[in-house]
């Protein structure tokens, strides 16, 4: 039989290689630890990503420069108002085009076979365009204009008990008709999401005329946004004025660390790097151990101690690069899987980049307690055994 | 008057700590030379794998020096003896420590790697020492696949694909029958022919005494004495 030539390939590498698959076995557990590390990870912080992006779905789809709202507001869904007073304040200020009034809330629907369900009621002036449902797929958004018309997303049908355009319900006692239908308007909190006109989100609410959630403000063309916020904190007390970037990453801490929501994903992703380090350093001092008398030789014929570290990181990196594409795989998969839901898992670039340093720093990491037993190796070892 | 490739001088070394230090070398004075072949012969406990494992760079003596091609290991630390070993000496052992997951190629090779010698000259370096111990047509080959002397080749190989100047032989032939041992001697002797290079070959094989230039024996740590051996004869 024949050793597979591997060309003019480092000996080192060679060597991890052979290493690596000499007990396929432990190669494969060793593989299977990363992997199960790694999609652990990715996991929780693609949830962590996707539940970022869910909570301020409605601030990214809004159109606005700044936004408006009670001081202490929390997040996009906190139920604080504003008095509608302030709008004319706002309008009053220099450099302002328009401030639109928002109204949001919570409210029952109830379907026409008598069941009740709760549902988050989005209300802006459809003529300014400030919040208006996107991803339409049946209907017309002009047509929320209408007396009980709403918007509703596909997706929560059943949830509603309808099953399209003309569909008809109640909310607060009051009759409505399903006059436009979108799709991927999902919320984290699984209540669905229902877009009226502003008058009625006040009636379906609670919300009195003399109040608004929101102004969203939109700026005349060459404004300084700063200087603009300024002006309007100097004029008008109690509220705050945050650009959409800023309640975006307030929205996303309260919702990720607030509720502790985000703490138990990052205790999930750390948890998959502890077993992934465990699992990894354990097969790699065992490897190690097997082949002790190898790394005597080693030593024994001059090489020096780096030489030795280099063919151990080299084994520990292999198994993160083939640890790791497993896990890229599974991850896509998921993705694909999730996408459609409440919750999707979101794997950017930049994640997927992390992982991959992560994966690296955890298998060289694990590496360590093999390069301390080799380090101790004693050359004449090679003589006595 | 030719300097000695390698050379110890009251050489003592002490193993254990405590009561149970004992005394393995004590006073060892020998000294190798290029062009010969050279047997230690002595009991088990006498010393010579301590000896061999000093003169091989592996363990510092406690007292005494040991040159190495005109270097002191006095003072020396783990990597600068590496160093020495990778340069001067080549080693042979009982078990021939084969990597089992590489060809005899790579086998051989490793000596050079560790060197940092490129892998292109490397690679052609070590098919040429293969070819020298009549294992050409091996060069591929697992170890798993080779007989016990051919795997012993091999490991003489890779002792002497470096050039090193000394090459040091624990037992060759005792895992091998007395055909493949005979083989073995004719390849270490010829190598010994050299005048650039010594063998030291510890043994407890009295078929080896017609290979040797010198027998030297060592018991209780200390040489006990020294002849001419075999092929030193006229």
């Amino acid at each position: 039989m024949e050793g597979n030539q591997v060309g003019n390939m480092p000996l080192v590498f060679t060597l991890a290689l052979r290493n690596l698959f000499h007990d396929r076995l432990r190669f494969i557990a060793t593989v299977i630890g990363i992997v199960f590390s790694i999609v652990l990870v990715m996991v929780q912080m693609g949830l962590y990503l996707g539940f970022g992006r869910m909570v301020t779905t409605m601030i990214d789809h809004a159109s606005a420069d700044l936004w408006i709202m009670p001081k202490g507001t929390k997040c996009f869904e906190d139920p604080s108002l504003l008095n509608m007073r302030e709008r004319y304040r706002v309008l009053a200020t220099s450099g302002v085009a328009e401030a639109i009034p928002l109204v949001i809330g919570f409210a029952d629907w109830r379907m026409a076979s008598g069941e009740m369900t709760p549902v988050f009621i989005i209300g802006s002036d459809l003529r300014s365009g400030g919040l208006e449902p996107w991803n339409v797929v049946e209907g017309r958004i002009e047509s929320l204009a209408g007396a009980k018309n709403v918007a509703v997303d596909q997706s929560y049908f059943d949830r509603l008990g309808v099953s399209g355009i003309g569909s008809a319900a109640e909310i607060r006692q009051q009759p409505v008709r399903v006059a436009a239908v979108t799709s991927g308007i999902r919320s984290f909190t699984t209540t669905p999401f229902v877009f009226v006109d502003l008058n009625r989100a006040r009636s379906y609410t609670g919300v009195p005329s003399a109040k608004a959630s929101y102004l969203l403000v939109r700026l005349s063309a060459n404004t300084d946004r700063d200087r603009e916020r300024r002006e309007l904190l100097s004029n008008i007390p109690d509220v705050e004025v945050l650009t959409p970037s800023e309640f975006r990453e307030r929205s996303r801490r309260f919702w990720l660390f607030g509720t502790g929501a985000g703490a138990a994903l990052f205790a999930g992703a750390l948890l998959g790097v502890i077993v992934g380090t465990v699992i990894v350093a354990q097969t790699l001092y065992a490897s190690t151990k097997e082949h002790l008398n190898e790394f005597a030789t080693l030593r024994a014929i001059g090489s020096s101690k780096r030489y030795i570290h280099k063919v151990i990181v080299c084994q520990a990196l292999l198994s993160a690069v083939i640890g790791f594409s497993i896990a890229a795989l599974i991850g896509d998969v998921i993705v694909r899987l999730t996408e459609t839901t409440a919750l999707p898992i979101l794997i950017t670039p930049a994640l997927l980049a992390g992982l991959f340093l992560l994966t690296i720093v955890m298998c060289v990491g694990s590496s360590i307690a093999a390069i301390v037993q080799v380090t101790r190796i004693d050359p004449a070892m090679a003589f006595t055994r | 008057m030719i300097e000695p490739l390698l050379e110890a001088v009251d050489v003592a070394k002490d193993l254990g700590s405590g009561a149970a230090r004992v005394a393995a070398l004590k006073g060892v004075t020998l000294t190798l030379n290029g062009g010969e072949l050279t047997l230690l012969m002595g009991p088990s406990g006498s010393g010579k794998t301590t000896l061999l494992s000093i003169l091989g760079c592996m363990l510092t003596p406690t007292d005494g020096t040991v040159r190495i091609c005109g270097r002191s290991t006095a003072g020396l630390g783990p990597e600068e003896m590496a160093q020495l070993r990778r340069l001067h000496v080549g080693f042979v052992f009982q078990s021939f420590h084969l990597f089992p997951t590489l060809s005899a190629t790579d086998n051989v090779r490793l000596a050079l790697d560790v060197r940092g010698d490129p892998a292109r000259a490397a690679r052609a370096k070590s098919k040429e020492a293969l070819a020298r111990v009549g294992l050409a047509d091996k060069a591929k080959a697992l170890p798993r696949v080779l007989s016990g002397g051919e795997q012993q080749r091999v490991a003489i190989a890779r002792a002497i694909v470096g050039s090193p100047s000394v090459i040091l032989a624990d037992e060759p032939t005792a895992a091998l029958d007395g055909e493949n041992g005979r083989a073995i001697m004719k390849i270490l002797a010829e190598i010994a022919s050299e005048p650039a290079r010594a063998v030291l070959i510890v043994t407890h094989d009295p078929r080896l005494l017609p290979f040797a230039d010198r027998i030297v024996h060592i018991e209780d740590g200390r040489i006990t004495g020294e002849e001419r051996g075999g092929a030193s004869s006229p």
